[in-house]
């Protein structure tokens, strides 16, 4: 799916050669500074390596209209982006940045719950805790139906069996639906427990 | 006191007599010790000479009219407007926005001058420059106030909002649909002054062309007509030159991957 030939990025990045698979469950995880974010956001090419190569599916990651590209391999950054409006309003934006329209409000609801947010969607996207809105996001992220989904420490704001719990939720919807899944996380356990490949990034020194 | 036209005629010890005042104005500050004395001695000698100066230019133009020389006018009050804008700007400006910020003001000022001289007043010739000077000046003047405000506004709501962009472009907006807030907040600050003038206007207070007619004898209903004509013309030369501004603006925030370019930030 994803591979990566000599990149190289400021004194952060220095990758020789990388395989991301498709149909899996990649993490990423290294010490803060080593560039997990980096690298995730060099796969939804809202950033550019110094030098090297990224390709998906065989083809140069330059050569697509890079938003086509970001409706494909959608990103979840770490802090979760709200926008004015309620919940509904949020959890369809993806879509609506797609020009896609239709949904399915029994399938938001269902995610809600699985989710364990216990809110009505016409309320205020403000109002929710910071963990609220990291699931909020990950919804948003899961109805746009991406290729690829890539998250950058989607669980940091939640308790360990909320993490457990959504993680779960979001491997088992990756694996139903012939999805991949690449997470940066910090945790280790997380990692070793939902993934099919670990990439480790060594700060460089 | 000289009647003139029904207008009063100022003779010279009137105009010395409202200097009078500035010096009781600079008693008053001295006495409290604010320490503004330099600044307003020199603001009124550099306005008095402005003005003199302008005075003698405009009485020679307006003898004189000639195309040529209404045209250099205008192009020296755009150059400046332009300057002026770039000047003013807290941020460091990048090559691609102060183009933008040319073809803005140079668009929406001329647009609204050829209409309204050309149209609306139907003035002719058409660079009768004591009808053609005035107007550009205010459409001008205006049209820079609101990219002042727009580039403003525009910067700043990149700076703060930079995750909210990111956030958009990394689920696949388009960068239009990623800055909407931002576009929608900028054209809004640009246009309030205008707006709010427009809404105080007749009630709060007489704006300055038509209290300038009023008092040179021209009766209020001939001065009503142009000033509504002339601030229908400053909304619509600083919407267009604002809009203008906006729509070609944030994109030298993106490179051609449509990536923000945090070194314009």
């Amino acid at each position: 799916m994803f591979e990566i030939k000599n990149l190289k990025y400021k004194d952060i990045l220095d990758i020789e050669h990388l395989i991301i698979h498709k149909n899996s469950v990649t993490s990423i995880i290294g010490e803060s500074g080593s560039g997990k974010t980096t690298l995730l956001k060099m796969l939804n090419n809202i950033l550019s390596p110094d030098e090297g190569e990224i390709y998906y599916e065989g083809i140069e990651i330059n050569n697509y209209d890079p938003i086509n590209l970001r409706r494909r391999v959608v990103m979840l950054p770490q802090t979760p982006v709200i926008y004015k409006g309620n919940i509904l309003d949020n959890i369809l934006i993806g879509k609506k940045f797609s020009k896609c329209n239709n949904y399915n409000i029994e399938e938001i609801k269902n995610l809600l719950q699985k989710f364990n947010v216990n809110k009505n969607l016409n309320e205020p996207a403000d109002n929710l805790s910071g963990g609220e809105k990291q699931r909020i996001c990950l919804i948003r992220v899961l109805i746009m139906n991406p290729e690829v989904i890539l998250l950058d420490e989607p669980t940091s704001a939640l308790d360990e069996n909320t993490e457990d719990m959504v993680i779960n939720f979001v491997v088992e919807y990756v694996k139903q639906n012939n999805k991949s899944l690449i997470m940066v996380t910090h945790s280790k356990e997380i990692a070793k427990k939902y993934s099919d490949y670990i990439i480790e990034i060594k700060k460089r020194r | 006191m000289i009647l003139l036209n029904g207008a009063i005629k100022l003779s010279i010890m009137q105009v010395v007599s409202a200097y009078l005042f500035i010096i009781i104005l600079l008693l008053i500050v001295r006495k409290r010790g604010l320490n503004r004395e330099k600044e307003i001695i020199i603001s009124t000698t550099r306005m008095t000479l402005q003005l003199i100066l302008t005075g003698y230019i405009l009485t020679f133009i307006f003898k004189n009219p000639n195309p040529f020389i209404t045209i250099l006018i205008i192009s020296i009050m755009e150059v400046f407007a332009i300057q002026n804008i770039i000047k003013r700007t807290k941020s460091k400006l990048s090559k691609e926005l102060k183009k933008v910020i040319i073809i803005s003001m140079l668009a929406g000022t001329l647009f609204t001058l050829i209409y309204f001289i050309f149209i609306v007043i139907n003035i002719k010739p058409w660079y009768n420059p004591q009808y053609f000077i005035p107007l550009a000046g205010m459409v001008i003047g205006n049209s820079m106030t609101g990219i002042s405000l727009g580039i403003n506004k525009l910067v700043e709501g990149f700076k703060n909002q930079i995750d909210l962009i990111e956030g958009s472009l990394m689920l696949g907006a388009s960068p239009k649909d990623a800055c909407k807030t931002i576009l929608d907040n900028a054209f809004d600050s640009a246009i309030l002054p205008t707006i709010n003038s427009m809404v105080g206007m007749g009630i709060v207070f007489l704006p300055g062309m038509m209290t300038g007619q009023i008092l040179s004898g021209s009766s209020p209903l001939v001065a009503i007509e142009y000033q509504i004509a002339i601030m229908l013309g400053i909304l619509g030369s600083v919407s267009i030159s604002v809009i203008i501004f906006l729509l070609l603006g944030y994109k030298t925030f993106f490179n051609r991957r449509i990536q923000i370019r945090r070194e314009e930030l």
